[in-house]
């Protein structure tokens, strides 16, 4: 196995005197997708926001432990969380194209905003990245209405786009599922598996049907604390702690 | 449901909806009794003179207000040379780097003590600062003291528009791996923009009818004024100098100048929506 993208060791979060996440080690493989599960408010979403260090923009929020991307600490002294950002890609919860932006630019907004303006560049960048997110057929004749004009699950799709169109190593998506319907979904979770062969993903999710679909590894979270980890099938057909198993089996959510 | 119950929740809906529904026709109505009335009375002094010609010396009739309206545009430009860069500006520092430290909250703080100074005390203040060491009234100086009169509300207005850019718009951006900056100035003011404009259209309505601060500063002319440092007349000193005159004509070219400055600050409303609608299609 080659070696991981990312290297968590206790890892500790707060959101000012609450402490969300407590001692989370564990290790994040290239090119496969890592599922974090968990009930509602289990720190899942803050874990991830953790590995683009946008966790530290909410005020009063801060971490302690260390996170190697790559062999390097993103916290370490000089590191700047922009080019952390750089190089890992986020998807949200809710679709949130740029309002004012047409769907091209939504695409081109990180290329042209990080300096990338070269048209010819720009253009071929866009439809590569729309093509990845699986958006272009049904986007490329309206290329120019804004962005917040398509439907739901195509929002998210195009935010997916704009996400890998600056080519990041890794994409970390927050429950990108959670306010789409399940043909929207379906869709997403078949890009997943398409998008894995060029990124390493880790995805948010408290739906357990598609991290046991769509993920290589599973990480189950309760009340801050990451109870288990390992490859998806072992987690979801043995699991070795008794809270993994009553929280997959559905005893509580 | 009892039908008791249903019969007071249907009445009590009516009433309330019915109230809202009066309240609306009241705000309209007064707008367009006041449109109608400057209307009524203004129109009729209206005619091509009114807006080519100087105003005719006491006595004569006729003439026109051509120079209060250049006066009047040019002040309104020079305030917003002043009110709007400082109140943008101050409105993006208190949204995106002032929401909760002590310098944001005294500069809001600040921001509302000075909206609620009467307008004849900021003219007095500019009378201080630029007339007296001037030596003379000046357009200049009826500029700074409208300037200063719009920055607490576009700094407020800017403010609150750019705090309804909603934070999963800057996450996206700051996920981009984008600098802080960049996400401020290329994705989140122009998301706020169309508000941003408004609201400074609004305000600039609101100087653009100021007259106790001109009494003061601009003070007013019966001629062309060259340059920017001599004394200029304005639509709302014309029309506070020929209301109370004795003169019929003069009352009837009041009411004329009263229509003009709405029609003005009606015109400049429309020309900047049709700009950014332009602009967002385009």
């Amino acid at each position: 196995m080659s070696k991981p993208v990312y290297v968590i060791e206790k890892l500790n979060g707060w959101f000012g005197e609450r402490h969300v996440l407590k001692d989370i080690s564990l290790k994040i493989e290239t090119q496969q997708v890592t599922a974090i599960i968990g009930p509602s408010g289990c720190g899942k979403s803050t874990f991830i926001r953790c590995l683009n260090r946008l966790h530290e923009v909410v005020p009063g929020a801060r971490t302690t432990g260390s996170i190697l991307l790559d062999g390097t600490d993103i916290h370490g002294p000089g590191v700047d969380p922009v080019a952390i950002r750089r190089r890992v890609g986020m998807v949200f919860q809710k679709p949130n194209p740029f309002p004012t932006m047409s769907v091209f630019d939504n695409v081109a907004a990180g290329l042209r905003l990080n300096g990338i303006r070269r048209r010819t560049v720009v253009d071929e960048r866009v439809q590569l990245a729309l093509k990845q997110a699986a958006l272009w057929d049904e986007v490329k004749d309206v290329l120019h209405k804004s962005g917040a004009s398509l439907s739901g699950g195509q929002q998210q799709r195009l935010c997916i786009a704009r996400a890998i169109a600056v080519a990041p190593e890794v994409l970390l998506l927050d429950e990108p599922c959670s306010a789409l319907d399940p043909i929207a979904t379906a869709r997403i979770e078949e890009l997943l598996l398409e998008l894995k062969r060029s990124y390493t993903i880790v995805i948010v999710t408290h739906n357990m049907q598609q991290a046991a679909r769509v993920s290589d590894y599973t990480g189950f979270f309760l009340l801050g604390e990451l109870i288990e980890f390992g490859e998806t099938r072992q987690i979801f057909t043995n699991p070795k702690d008794r809270r993994t198993e009553d929280y997959i089996t559905g005893r509580f959510g | 449901m009892t039908p008791g119950l249903l019969i007071r929740r249907r009445f009590t809906s009516v009433v309330m909806l019915s109230l809202t529904g009066v309240c609306t026709a009241l705000v309209l109505g007064i707008l367009f009794f006041i449109l109608g009335y400057i209307t009524y009375h203004g129109i009729s002094a209206l005619d091509w003179d009114f807006f080519t010609k100087l105003p005719k010396p006491v006595g004569e009739k006729g003439g026109g207000m051509a120079n209060a309206i250049v006066g009047t545009i040019k002040l309104l430009f020079l305030a917003s040379l002043i009110g709007v860069p400082i109140g943008f500006l101050g409105g993006v520092y208190l949204s995106e780097y002032g929401r909760k430290n002590t310098l944001g909250f005294m500069i809001r703080y600040a921001a509302d003590l000075l909206n609620g100074i009467p307008s004849i005390v900021m003219g007095i203040f500019a009378y201080t600062i630029v007339v007296l060491p001037m030596g003379h009234f000046s357009t200049v100086a009826g500029g700074v003291a409208l300037g200063i009169m719009m920055i607490p509300i576009a700094v407020r207005t800017s403010e609150e528009f750019l705090k309804l850019v909603p934070a999963s718009i800057r996450e996206a951006g700051l996920a981009l791996g984008l600098a802080e900056w960049k996400v401020v100035s290329f994705i989140v003011i122009p998301t706020a923009f169309r508000g941003i404009v408004t609201g400074i259209m609004l305000d600039l309505a609101r100087v653009a009818g100021e007259t106790a601060p001109l009494l003061f500063t601009a003070f007013s002319n019966r001629f062309w004024s060259r340059g920017w440092l001599e004394p200029i007349a304005s639509l709302p000193v014309m029309i506070y100098t020929y209301a109370i005159a004795p003169y019929e004509d003069w009352h009837r070219q009041a009411w004329a100048a009263g229509m003009v400055l709405v029609l003005l600050v009606l015109g400049a409303n429309i020309l900047s929506r049709l700009v950014l609608h332009r602009q967002l299609k385009g």
